[in-house]
């Protein structure tokens, strides 16, 4: 019963190493840009647009575009519920790891 | 079973990820080492070749000479103090893009930018700052400024690196206090400051993290 509801919070949407990375930069940054993520995450373009737009799409994140200058630059943000979801998701890896 | 490694996994990656991108952490213990050592080396020359064995304790010496030599005492000194800036800086260039090589980690991120900007502000302030007391002939300020300046950089920018870096500037900080109220000692405190602390803290860095 009690490993069922901890496995519960235990988020899908958190399935992609890439995505985790995503959440876990954010969690420790005000906002990051495409580039960035790029470089810390090491990914392909595509690949990584792909998992951003998925955590944009879940409302766990937001996105700001503009141009500086003539270049576009995304940034990104962690939304309240992102946070939310992400910290349930590593309380319940915690206590999975401690409990079995 | 394999469900846990894979968490243990996970929880190793979301710590790693956290860490790197808040944090500027391929700065070598080496950096520190090198840049003390040319800081004690410009010292020693300056002490003995420039300020001709240490009589110059600035004051009683400099009124016995003329403003020609004096203007070139401060010429020599200043070409002294900034070589050993461009070899420390050069040093800390050299082993922090080695370090970042044999870890694997990109040197130029989002974080070691924001970390280089918070080093530059008060950097930049005091440099033109120095230029200013160098200008209107406050050349005995200039030590106790530069020790200030640059340890309020070092806090300013430890908020990005390691915390070790938040410390090292408070000491620098006090240093340069100090030596303000000791402006005939100036370059022992430049020794001290420059020199003996980075030796120091660099020792500790490489002992602590890179061995």
């Amino acid at each position: 019963m009690r490993d069922k509801s901890i496995i519960s919070d235990l988020s899908k949407v958190f399935d992609s190493r890439i995505r985790l990375g995503i959440m876990s930069v954010l969690m420790v940054n005000d906002s990051y840009n495409f580039n960035g993520f790029k470089e810390t995450l090491s990914v392909t373009d595509g690949n990584l647009a792909s998992h951003l737009k998925a955590l944009e799409e879940k409302g766990l994140i937001n996105v700001k575009k503009q141009f500086v200058g003539r270049k576009p630059n995304t940034t990104y943000f962690i939304t309240e519920q992102g946070v939310t979801l992400f910290k349930k998701h590593l309380k319940a890896l915690e206590l999975l790891l401690k409990g079995q | 079973m394999d469900n846990k490694t894979s968490h243990l996994e996970d929880l190793k990656i979301i710590r790693k990820v956290m860490e790197e991108s808040s944090r500027f952490l391929t700065l070598s213990g080496l950096s520190g080492i090198f840049a003390g050592i040319f800081a004690l080396t410009g010292a020693v020359i300056a002490y003995f070749a420039i300020l001709k064995n240490g009589i110059i304790h600035n004051d009683e010496y400099s009124r016995s000479l003329s403003i020609k030599e004096i203007n070139l005492l401060h010429v020599q000194l200043l070409t002294d103090g900034l070589i050993v800036l461009l070899l420390a800086i050069g040093a800390s260039l050299f082993f922090s893009i080695r370090k970042a090589k044999k870890t694997g980690v990109k040197i130029w991120t989002p974080v070691s930018k924001r970390m280089l900007i918070n080093l530059l502000i008060p950097l930049v302030a005091g440099g033109v700052f120095i230029i200013a007391l160098f200008i209107n002939n406050q050349t005995r300020m200039i030590v106790p400024s530069l020790l200030l300046f640059y340890g309020l950089a070092l806090v300013n920018a430890g908020k990005f690196t390691f915390s070790e870096i938040f410390y090292l500037g408070l000491l620098e900080i006090f240093t340069g206090l100090l030596s303000a109220f000791f402006l005939n000692l100036g370059i022992y405190f430049w020794a001290f400051g420059f020199g003996i602390l980075h030796i120091i803290y660099g020792l500790i860095m490489f002992g602590k993290y890179e061995r």
